[in-house]
């Protein structure tokens, strides 16, 4: 493998039924930062069926260029066509760096390309760089360190612990990445990218599953990513009916219910409500944590939050060591009062 | 039918974390449980042994000690066990872990391998579609659900906003969710069989169609350049109120302070 021959930076620009999910505008964002340093560009790759549209909103939120690989066996992700799609471009472009979302496609995508092409992946990482391998160079072997290397940092042991982690002899270097941490840019309108059509071929083989049906949770709320204020709660709530209390404190803050992995795995609400390591990591100006002792998988995934109000009755939950503001209580008395006392509080505040 | 399921014995998160002065991970010095997405795995091969008589394999790479792990599947049910365990296997990354995997599967007939999505020590989910690709066969990742007719296989498959009924001709590799379902316990006939059950171990050297550059520390692409405990934001303020209104009222004096209202 020659390095010298991968340039630039590129990015899995996610798409599902059509529509740009956020993260692709997030990577693009982390892309143009890692592309300056190494004075290259930003490469957004598309996959999908009838996607072409999409290639103006991916330049104006930094793509350079655009590699669109459109066909209809890429309507709905399956892993066999978009691993064959996303590898062909790879093997036919070089790229020095690639990017994936973290999400449930990226996680499934990522480690199917790197096996194909022969490179390291580094899972769910939250910061990238461009530095130096081994950080410091070893004494009287500085000639070994190499430099403009992908720094790639990702929790593991459930958050427990940190790794930053290099990819110094393969290409190129890979990272999926944890969606809702790396900042997008501000969209310049009008943005123009350089668009390049790509078709490898679609044969269908034994990797080739059939899609029986597509079910899609019903969306009654907003995304828990984009909220600024949100309600979560816990096994501590006690039941899905017992939620409507969160539900109207929410309402009365202008916010959103979350909840933990708890509460997803009894079946009171969606997965696409969970916050944490194996959910979706969230940094609201307010997080309410109710009934939520504070694993360390969840706080993971909230610990960003501006301010964090926790309320719980157990006095040594682990939520405390990261709230801002603790309340050891009932939560069924303390959640009805405070959504009252709150209307209140924004009434006055109105006249 | 044959099922292989891949298993993992994982340090208990909730226990503390060691490192050997390299960096990698020293699972010597922690506590060791069977990694629960994999065990919900090994719940869904032994929910096809009993509708169809089908034969579990248990596989796992690790230190001699892993064998642990492969006893507790035996006790739950599995037929039997195999451990891979070589000193030059130590220190891998994704890369090297599922190429190492994928030498110890082709020994073996299968219909079906089921992998956990992810362990929780890692927690990377990368192992199970790697493997899948070295063999050549269909992954359908993050199952909530299986169901096997004749030569096919129908996987309810998690996304983040929906769900695909998925089928694949067997073989094929799943990864199971955790909320696949609820493992069942080990059973004292079970633990008398796992005590008295051979365990196949395997070294390098029967790892089929596979070169030394792509095995352990060396042969992973990926290199660790730091690793660390993680620096928490400290806690702030724990009040414990006399009554809900007192609660009520510091919480919403504190977001009024912050212009939170």
């Amino acid at each position: 493998m020659n390095l010298e021959e991968y340039k630039g930076v590129y990015v899995f620009a996610q798409q599902v039924d059509n529509k740009v999910d956020s993260i692709a505008y997030e990577l693009l964002g982390k892309a143009k930062e890692l592309a300056a340093p190494l004075n290259t560009q930003v490469t957004a790759v598309l996959i999908g069926s009838n996607v072409k549209d999409l290639c103006d909103s991916l330049a104006e939120y930094g793509a350079d260029r655009i590699i669109v690989v459109d066909d209809p066996e890429l309507k709905d992700y399956r892993t066999e066509p978009y691993a064959h799609a996303l590898a062909s471009v790879i093997n036919e472009y070089k790229p020095e760096i690639m990017l994936v979302g973290a999400t449930a496609i990226g996680r499934d995508l990522g480690p199917t390309v790197s096996a194909r092409v022969a490179t390291g992946l580094t899972a769910d990482c939250t910061v990238l760089e461009i530095g130096d391998f081994p950080l410091v160079a070893i004494p009287g072997k500085e000639s070994e360190q190499k430099h403009n290397q992908l720094l790639m940092t990702r929790p593991a042991f459930g958050g427990n612990t940190i790794a930053t982690i290099a990819c110094p002899n393969n290409r190129p270097q890979m990272a999926t990445v944890r969606p809702g941490v790396m900042q997008k840019i501000d969209p310049i309108k009008g943005a123009k990218a350089e668009i390049i059509e790509f078709n490898p071929g679609f044969t269908p083989n034994n990797k080739y599953v059939t899609i029986k049906e597509v079910v899609k949770a019903v969306k009654d709320v907003a995304d828990i990513m984009d909220a600024k204020v949100l309600v979560s709660g816990g096994r501590g709530v006690g039941s899905a009916e017992n939620f409507k209390i969160l539900e109207d404190l929410a309402e009365a803050v202008g916010g959103v219910v979350s909840c933990s992995r708890a509460v997803v795995d009894s079946g009171w609400k969606p997965k696409d409500l969970q916050v944490g390591q194996t959910g979706k990591t969230v940094r609201p100006n307010v997080y309410f944590a109710i009934g939520i002792s504070g694993a360390i998988q969840h706080v993971a995934g909230m610990e960003e939050s501006d301010v964090i109000i926790a309320i719980n009755k157990d006095e040594d939950a682990p939520i405390f060591d990261v709230a801002d503001y603790g309340v050891v209580g009932d939560l069924n008395k303390i959640v009805p009062q405070l959504t009252a006392a709150i209307k209140a509080e924004k009434a006055k505040k109105n006249n | 039918m044959k099922v292989v399921v891949c298993i993992k014995q994982v340090p208990d998160t909730k226990g503390g974390v060691k490192f050997n002065p390299d960096g990698t991970l020293d699972r010597g010095a922690m506590l060791a449980i069977m990694n629960p997405d994999d065990k919900a795995g090994l719940e869904a091969a032994l929910r096809l042994k009993d509708q169809y008589g089908a034969e579990v394999t248990v596989l796992t790479m690790g230190l001699p000690k892993a064998a642990d792990v492969l006893r507790e599947a035996i006790a739950m049910g599995a037929d039997k066990g195999i451990l891979v365990t070589d000193r030059v296997l130590g220190g891998a990354d994704t890369w090297a872990t599922s190429t190492t995997i994928a030498g110890a599967l082709r020994n073996l007939d299968y219909d079906l391998i089921i992998t956990g999505r992810q362990a929780i020590d890692g927690d990377t989910a990368q192992v199970g579609p790697q493997i899948a690709e070295h063999l050549g066969l269909p992954v359908i990742s993050y199952a909530q659900e299986i169901k096997v007719d004749g030569d096919k296989v129908t996987v309810r498959r998690q996304f983040d906003d929906r769900y695909h009924m998925v089928e694949a001709k067997m073989p094929c590799l799943i990864t199971a969710l955790s909320e696949l379902n609820d493992p069942r316990y080990m059973t004292p006939g079970g633990i008398f069989d796992a005590c008295k059950a051979e365990i196949t171990t395997w070294g390098r050297a029967d790892l089929k169609d596979v070169e030394d550059c792509n095995l352990g520390l060396a042969g992973s692409p990926t290199k660790i350049a730091k690793a660390s405990d993680k620096v928490r934001k400290g806690a702030g303020e724990k009040v414990v109120p006399e009554s809900p209104e007192e609660a009520v009222s510091y919480i919403v004096g504190k977001m009024n302070e912050k212009h939170l209202i």
